[in-house]
Parts: C-alpha cells; structure tokens; sequence
C-alpha cells in the first residue's frame, strides 16, 4: 500500500506521520506542496500536522489554494482516502472536503498534552480496529481545535454517522466534543489529535497504532 | 486604487476571543460593554482603475481566501 | 580623515560625531580613544555604530572575558568548545549534539511575546547555522512576584510567545524552569536553550576561506528592526524604557522553518564555505566574525542587501536585528545551485560582497564608502576590563527557624508557584512534535530519541539565585551539581554543559564580585564533574533603578542515554519503598521553605561536595536496574520530592521523619529512589559495598501523604499543586 505524505513548507509533523505509516507497513512517498500531481499509484493521502504556510490569515487556509491540493481535491472526488491531521483537518476543512470549521481554543491558548478519545463509530477505514465507546489516549498539539459547524451540519454529521472521535474532556471547546469528522463516503477523515505521536512505546502510548492497522486491513480487503 | 477588506465572523459564530476582551475590559472596569466581536482588515494595493471591476475582483478574492465564508462574512470598500 | 564620501548627499546625511552622539553609543571616553587611536581619524556616524555594536558588552564580553577563560571547556567529548554560535560534542557512532543557551531578558521585558520569540529563534538559529537539525529546546524564565502589575502579562507573554515560535518552526520545548522573585520584578529573564544534532563530518563554522568569494545575504528582508538593539540589550533600564519600544524585533517562525530547510538543503549539496547568522547587530557582527576568524578582509556593497522599507541608510542596515536571517560565504561554481535551492523555499538571496585579502570591513552604500575600518581590530582590539570586584562577605549564621507543621510546610511550598506543577505553561508548548519526545517536561530532566538510532539526549537547566546571592561560588557550584543530578537521575551520562550568566552592573564590585565568584565556582563544579562548559552568553546590566536582579548563573546542560534501556523514566508503583541516597536533610539556610512559608532568605547557601557529587551520580548510574523511579534532591528537598514523585504517579506517600530539616533541607549530592523489595535490598548491598549512605525513608501507595504522623489526602494536595500556578499568573485583565 502507498501512502503519499504532503509537505508544506511549514509542515512539521510531515516526517513523523510517514514514520507512522512506514511502522504500519505502508510504502510512503512523500510530496512536495509545488507538485500538481500525486504518485502514481497512491492509495492513501497524508496531510500531516504544522502551519503550512505559516498559518497566516487562518490556518491552512493558503495551503487549501496550493498546487498539490487541487490534486488531493481530484483524488478525493474519485473516490480516494485522504487523512488529515491536526493542520491537515484544517486545510481539508478549508478545501471544502470536509464541513464546519477549527476556530480558536475556547482557552485562547495553544494545547499539548495527551488527552483521551471515544471511538464514535467504527464503520470507516480508520477506526473499524476499535469497537464504538472505545477510548483511545492520543495527544493533541493545536491552537486552533474548537470544531464548530452549523445546526443543520451538525444534524448531518450525527445522523450519518460521520463523527469519528469525541473528546472524553474537551480540551478545545469543540462543538459535541468533535475530535474527527468523515466525509460523506466515510473516505476522507480529519481529526485534531496526533496518531503518529503513540505508535511507540517509547513515545509513551501505542493507541495510535490501531488507526494505520485499520487503513491498511480496510484497504487489503477492498 | 485601494481596497479594504472587513472580515468578521457570521452573527451567531461564538467568538471565543471577542468573548475574552468583553470579559478583560468588564474586569478592568468597563462595565457597559454587552458584545465584543473581533475581526481582520485587510488593505490591497490595486493596480486597477475601475472601481466596479476592482469590486468584482476584491469579491472573487474573498470568496476563494480572505474569508472562510463556512463561518465569516466580509465587506469590501474600495478607493 | 573621514572616508570622503561619507559627508555624501544631503539624503545621507549623517550626523556630526558629538560628546553626547558617542555617549548615546554606550562608548566611555576611553572607549572612543581607543577608536580614535585604531583608526586615525574621527569615525563616520556608521563606523560609530560599527563600533559600538562590537564594543557593547552583548558581543564583546568586556567585563567577563577574563574571567570566562577560566572555565573548564574541554574533553575528550568536546569537537568543538565556547566561541562558535554553539558548542559542538561527541556522542559516538559519527554524530554530534550542537548546543547553546542564550538569553533574551531586555527585549522581552519590554514586548514579551515578540521578545521571547525571537529569542528561541535566535537560538535555534546558532544551531543550524552549524548544520545541525534542531531537536529539542527548553526556557528558564525567571518573573518578579506575582502580584507586582507587571507579572502576570510577562508570564502570559513569553510563554506565549516561546510556544508561538517554537511550536511553529516544530522543535519540541522539552524542560526548562520558571521562577518569581521580586528582585526581578523590573528585569524579567527569558534563557532560550536549543539542541540540536549533526553527523560529526559535516559540521559548518563561520571562518571565512578563500580571497573573492562571494558573501551571500539570505533570509528575510532587513527593516528597521530593533536598530540600537545590541546598545540597548546592555544598558540599564530606567523610566524612559517605554519609549524603546519600536526597536523590538518582530519575529516569523515561518521563514525561520524554510531558512532551516534551505540552509541544510544548501549545506548539503557541497556549496557552503562558512556560515553565520545574523543575531545582535546583524550583518556587522556576523561579517566581522566570519572575515575575523578566516582571517580576511570583507566589502558590503549595502545597495545590493534586500530592504523591506524605504530609505534605509548604511547605518540601518549595519545595525537592524531584523530576524531570520543568514550570511554565508559560497563557493562560487555552486551559485546557480545555490539559488535554486533558496528559489525553492521562496526566500531572499543576494550576493552581497566579498571576501578581500587585505584586513579592511569595507562598507560601500549608494557609490560611498560608508565605513572602512580594520575588520581585524574590530574584535581583537575590543576593550577588555578587568573590573574591580569584592568577595562577597559569608552569609550571616540562620537565626532561629519559626515553628511549622510538617503538612503546614508542604502545602505552603505547593500552593507557591514557584513550586506548584508547571502544566500551565508545558501544556502550552509543543512537547512532542519530531514523535522521540521520551520524556516531557515536568518532572526532572526531558529526554528525546535520536531519530531513527536506540540513543537518547536528556536536557536539563538549573541554578538557584537565592544560593548564588548568598554564597556566588558555592550557588555557581551548585547549579553544575544539580544539572548533573537532573540527568543522572533519568539515567543519563552527563556530557557536557552551556552557561548563561544573567547578573546586575558589572561597574559595582559587588555584582563584579558576584560574577567571578560564580564562574569559579561554576569552574570548579565542571572540572571535578568531568562537564565542560562548551557554550554560553552573558547578561549583565539586569538592573532597574540601581537595583539589580539574584544573581541567576543558568546551566543547561546535556546527558547522554547509549540505549532507551538506560533509562529511569518509570513512576513508582503501590508499595514501592522510598530510599535516599546521600545521606539526610539537615541545612535549612537559604531553602525555599523557609523563602516560601516565612519569607525568610537567610543563612548560607548549601555546601556542595563535588567529591560525593560525582561518586553518588556514579552510584545511581551503575544500580539503574535496581530503580524503579529516581529523581535529584534540591528545592523543598525531600519531603517535595516525594510528594512531586507521589502525585505524578497518582499515589500517596508515607514518609517516617516529621523532623523539619530532614525533610525540607537542602543539602547536596542527594537522590530520592523508588524500589520494589527486591531492588531496595539490592541498592542497599550495593551502597555498603560502595560506600554510599543510603537509607529507607518511607513507602510510596494510597491515597493520602504522610509526613510522620502529619497527613493530607493526596486529592486536596495535588488540586492545591495543580492549580496555584493558574491562580498566581491569571487575573482579571492580564
């Protein structure tokens, strides 16, 4: 399986997440922000955590006018997988893949510690590992976390299904607690919170392991 | 030719950090302040002359960046 | 003569050279003699500023060099000791760490988030500028006392400010200190630390080589930023401090990340000669340091130097501190290579000058010669004082302690911020982002995974002023002591250290007195430690109308783990037994109990025996297997100890003594250990073989902390510890 990873030229977590895929048995290539195109072959998108552009003007809002997204946008319509990440849920929020929005933590601050997270569905490639009411310990590293969405979005989101992940304690003040959201073919997801920081016992936590387990058994079977 | 942009989130967006200066000054003794919201504005340089072509122009550019119209609104002002 | 052009248009006017000009530069009378005397002639207004920015005490160490020549700085670890932007060390199978601590203090007193930011930058950026790939870096803040008006917005400010920029650029803050005394209520200290790794053979310095090589700007734009700012980084505050206010720079963590990507992509690719990075007085301390160390003469042709405002004079541009920026000299085939890398990541490059043969910092603006100046002297001829100074005299014998409560005395040292859990400030910075993160900040030393190996670096920083105040040498030697315990204690080897002296005027002999008797004992401490110091920065001028801040010696230092088995990373579990090494509490002088519950700081500092400082560390480091958990002993000693070890773990304590100074003394060389029965007999076999005191003084489990017979539950402590931080710092308004 390949997983293409972005790299913008603020991303930061771009090197951690393709460890994380490459732990879980994924080839990765990793793709320059400036590439119009993905590789060939690319079965799964990674856009990873940082401040892509700086974060200048909202976050992720440049990177989502970026040549490379307007591939991913292209991929996504065609039915492929995209998974972002605490500033990849924010840029593909801005692309419009994914509704609602990431404002500012209610506490105005940034936030990093682990924090404790209830699978909300498991019919998706990224959570089918886990059984619903699950809680998983993952970290969050964000300042801008606080999910929000219209009623009637929101409606949506909870009657299809579409919430991946609830906070146990919200550390963000996101509308329901929203941790991750899909897309309407349940192909793209977005989360706050960093898998790739607990795949290793000696980053203190392993619950993020089961995330790329889950990706790569949905895509064996497919 | 220059153009300002205001952009504000939509009424009923909470506004976490308006909510933050409402309470700050209610702290420092402002005691009449009942809504703060807080917003951007941004100045563009316009090379272009006409005024309601520079407007079409300014729009297009809220609708595809300055603004996330999912939660904000904008206005524009030019010259 | 002047350079005859330097009267130029009257555009460019500069201003004529005056008493009152010179002084405005912070150059004494005999300081400009010595200009006078170098060069011949009366300088032109940027030869002054030249001048001046080199002289001040922030780049040419007038009042310190002397005494910092004495420190230990070698080993067989060490590649490469103090003098190039960072401190280079061995940690075998061809790679190196790169550190340096620096402070920021001035600049974030007057705008703290902008201030602290851009001293993370600066940092990060003296660690790759040597190639290095920044993995890890920590802050030690010190605040004046909470309640003084200004606190609480410096304490929001750079915290915020250190997280803005480095949780951006994407370097995890893995461990550094905050601190409030009210002697630091007009001079807040802001020591930036960074670390990063290279591969031994691939590391970059700044000496020029080569006669017509171009020197190449690159980075962002140069504005006006912080012009004056090396001036003002040394000279003492008084009331018209607001008005100083638009030279702070602004910092930009994005061009910073690109700058880092584009500067190891370009070192790399074979094309750098040397490199340095423009800090305090920019593009004039980072062209004379390269020319000086190479040996070599520089010309700056300023028209071509990239500008983000209009009308900027040669002046300006030798002077700014705007952020993010490089010089570096090329090799001239590899141009094109070169720019195409900074193309890539979308940042300014321009050829800027020359190396040239003969020994001239040549400065040419609008067709002008602006300055021309021998580039050699501009260093080596730097004033050096060897100012008068005091012993300063032993501390009165401490009085009668005032009776408290074992509980009493607890609750008063974790209800303090200075000693409550740091969660409010740690939670605001990236601890883990680069996923090696071991250990994050908290408790003791951080630790961080060398990418993609089995090693790990564990970091610490350490000084106690109140000790320092009291006794300078034995407080300098003990704040090497306890960075060498910090890292012992997470199983790490202690490699090597970086100091950040932050003092008052250095013209009083008793600060000066201060100041040296710190750095031998500092001196000392490393020496018998086998640490060397191999980086540094000094501050002094911390002082607010006449009143200086505690002398604060800040050690950062560095530990090496050859595996993650070496570590002591583990918490204590139910029933576990609490042992200390070295012996019991005893000295209750200069504590921060006696600080905290009675306001007292009276007494000596503690004495630190080096002998049993280097043997119990050895001790530790060779039963690690024998620990469940470790840590140092030093503020709040014992009993806080346990509590800190307890609470972290979500356990109670139960220690046996009720007795005051056993467990609040500070005394030194000491470690509190968790051991199951197994490994409490163990130890104890091993310290009677050894020769090392160790003893059992109580048990970890429950739910409630027992200080002999005196008890709380662990519920209503750790709500007390966890949240009188928040409370010290957070008001209405802030």
């Amino acid at each position: 399986m390949k997983a293409a990873v972005l790299t913008f030229p603020g991303s930061n977590c771009d090197r951690d997440l393709a460890v994380a895929f490459e732990r879980a048995g994924f080839e990765v290539a990793r793709v320059w922000h400036k590439e119009p195109e993905l590789p060939a072959g690319t079965d799964i998108v990674g856009v990873p955590g940082g401040f892509s552009y700086g974060d200048y003007l909202r976050c992720g809002a440049i990177a989502a006018q970026s040549p490379v997204a307007a591939a991913v946008r292209a991929f996504a319509e065609k039915g492929g997988h995209v998974l972002g990440i605490c500033n990849g849920f924010q840029v593909l929020t801005e692309m419009g893949l994914l509704p609602g929005a990431l404002m500012r933590n209610a506490s105005l601050k940034f936030v990093c510690k682990p924090v404790d997270l209830r699978i909300a569905t498991s019919d998706s490639p990224y959570t089918n590992e886990w059984a619903v009411g699950d809680v998983a310990r993952i970290p969050v590293a964000h300042h801008d976390g606080n999910y929000t969405i219209d009623a009637e979005g929101l409606a949506r989101l909870q009657g299809e299904d579409r919430i991946a992940f609830t906070y146990l304690d919200t550390p963000n003040g996101a509308m329901a607690d929203i941790a991750g959201i899909l897309s309407p073919n349940r192909r793209v997801l977005g989360m706050m919170p960093h898998p790739e920081r607990a795949v290793d016992p000696a980053q203190g936590g392993t619950d993020g392991s089961a995330l790329f387990r889950s990706i790569l058994g949905a895509m064996a079977a497919a | 030719m220059k153009a300002r942009v205001h952009v504000m989130l939509k009424d009923g967006v909470l506004d976490p950090q308006g909510e933050a200066v409402r309470h700050a000054l209610g702290s420092l003794g402002f005691l009449g302040v009942e809504a703060v919201r807080q917003g951007k504005v941004i100045e563009l340089e316009l090379s272009a002359t006409d005024e309601a072509a520079a407007e079409v122009e300014v729009r297009a550019m809220c609708e595809k960046l300055l603004a996330n119209t999912v939660i904000e609104k904008y206005t524009i002002e030019i010259g | 003569m002047p350079p005859k052009c330097s009267k130029g248009t009257e555009a460019m006017q500069e201003p004529q050279i005056t008493t009152d000009l010179i002084a405005a530069h912070g150059l004494k009378p005999d300081e400009y003699q010595r200009i006078l005397d170098i060069i011949g002639r009366e300088p032109s207004f940027t030869e002054l500023g030249i001048f001046s920015a080199m002289w001040n005490e922030h780049c040419s160490y007038k009042s310190s060099k002397k005494w910092l020549r004495t420190l230990y700085t070698e080993g067989p670890q060490v590649i490469c000791g103090p003098g190039e932007n960072a401190g280079v060390v061995d940690i075998g199978d061809g790679l190196a760490v790169i550190f340096k601590m620096e402070s920021h203090n001035h600049p974030s007193y007057i705008e703290p988030h902008q201030g602290a930011g851009t001293g993370v930058g600066g940092i990060l950026r003296d660690v790759f500028t040597m190639g290095a790939r920044p993995i890890a870096v920590m802050d030690a803040l010190s605040f004046g006392e909470p309640a003084h008006p200004k606190t609480a917005h410096l304490v929001k400010g750079v915290v915020e400010g250190i997280g803005g920029y480095g949780n951006a650029f994407g370097v995890p803050n893995v461990g550094g200190e905050v601190r409030f005394h009210k002697a630091y209520n007009g001079n807040c200290l802001v020591n930036a630390f960074a670390a990063g790794l290279a591969e031994t053979d691939a590391i970059f310095y700044s000496a020029a080589s080569g006669v017509g090589m171009p020197v190449v700007y690159l980075g962002a734009k140069t504005g006006r930023d912080g012009v004056g700012g090396a001036t003002m980084a040394s000279a003492e505050f008084d009331d018209t401090i607001e008005e100083k206010r638009p030279t702070v720079q602004v910092g930009d963590p994005f061009t910073e990340k690109r700058l880092l990507e584009a500067c190891l992509e370009l070192m790399a690719s074979g094309a750098v000669i040397s490199i340095q990075d423009m800090g305090a007085a920019g593009l004039t301390c980072s062209a004379v340091e390269m020319g000086d160390k190479g040996g070599l003469g520089i010309r700056l042709d300023l028209d071509r130097v990239p500008v983000r405002e209009k009308g900027m004079t040669a002046y300006e541009m030798m002077l700014s501190e705007s952020q993010e920026r490089m010089l570096m000299v090329l090799k001239p085939e590899r141009e094109a290579e070169a720019k195409a890398i900074f193309d890539k990541w979308d940042l300014d490059f321009a050829i800027v000058g020359e190396t040239i043969p003969e020994d001239r910092f040549l400065i040419v603006h609008g067709n002008e010669t602006k300055a021309d100046l021998p580039l050699s002297k501009l260093s080596s001829s730097a004033p050096e004082y060897d100012r008068p100074w005091v012993e300063t005299p032993a501390a009165a014998p401490l009085g009668e302690v005032p009776v408290i409560g074992p509980m009493a005395a607890l609750q008063a040292l974790i209800g303090s911020p200075n000693h409550a859990h740091k969660g409010w400030v740690w939670e605001q910075y990236d601890t883990m982002v680069m996923a090696d993160t071991v250990r994050a900040p908290g408790l003791g030393a951080g630790v961080v995974r060398v990418h993609g190996t089995e090693k790990a670096l564990a970091f610490t920083s350490d000084v106690t002023p109140r000790y320092v105040k009291a006794n300078p040498y034995e407080g300098g030697k003990q704040a090497v002591a306890e960075a060498y315990r910090n890292l012992t204690a997470v199983g790490a080897l202690p490699l090597a250290t970086t100091d950040n002296l932050n003092f008052g005027n250095p013209e009083k002999p008793e600060i000066m007195g201060q100041l040296v008797g710190a750095i031998k004992g500092i001196g000392e401490a490393c020496r018998a430690l086998d640490f060397p110091i191999v980086s540094g920065n000094v501050s002094l001028y911390n002082e607010t109308d006449g009143t200086g801040i505690l002398p604060t010696p800040t050690i950062g230092a560095v530990g090496l783990l050859t595996s993650l088995d070496e570590l002591i990373a583990g918490q204590p579990i139910e029933g576990d037994i609490a042992l200390v090494i070295g012996g019991p509490g005893s000295h209750l002088g200069q504590s921060a109990l006696l600080a905290e519950a009675f306001g007292i700081e009276g007494g000596d500092a503690p004495h630190v025996d080096l002998v049993a400082e280097r043997k119990h560390g050895e001790f530790l480091r060779a039963n690690r297997k024998a620990l469940r958990a470790a840590t140092d002993l030093s503020d709040g000693g014992l009993a806080l100890a346990a509590f800190e070890m307890a609470e972290g773990a979500g356990l109670g304590v139960a220690l046996d003594s009720s007795d005051i100074a056993e467990l609040f003394g500070e005394d030194q060389a000491r470690y509190l250990v968790a051991c199951d029965a197994a490994g409490a007999a163990a130890l104890e076999a091993a310290a009677k073989t050894a020769g090392v005191p160790v003893a059992r003084v109580g048990t970890f489990g429950g739910d409630r902390v027992m200080l002999g017979l005196d008890l709380a539950t662990l519920a209503e402590l750790s709500k007390l510890y966890r949240s009188a931080f928040a409370a010290a710092v957070t008001y209405p308004g802030a």
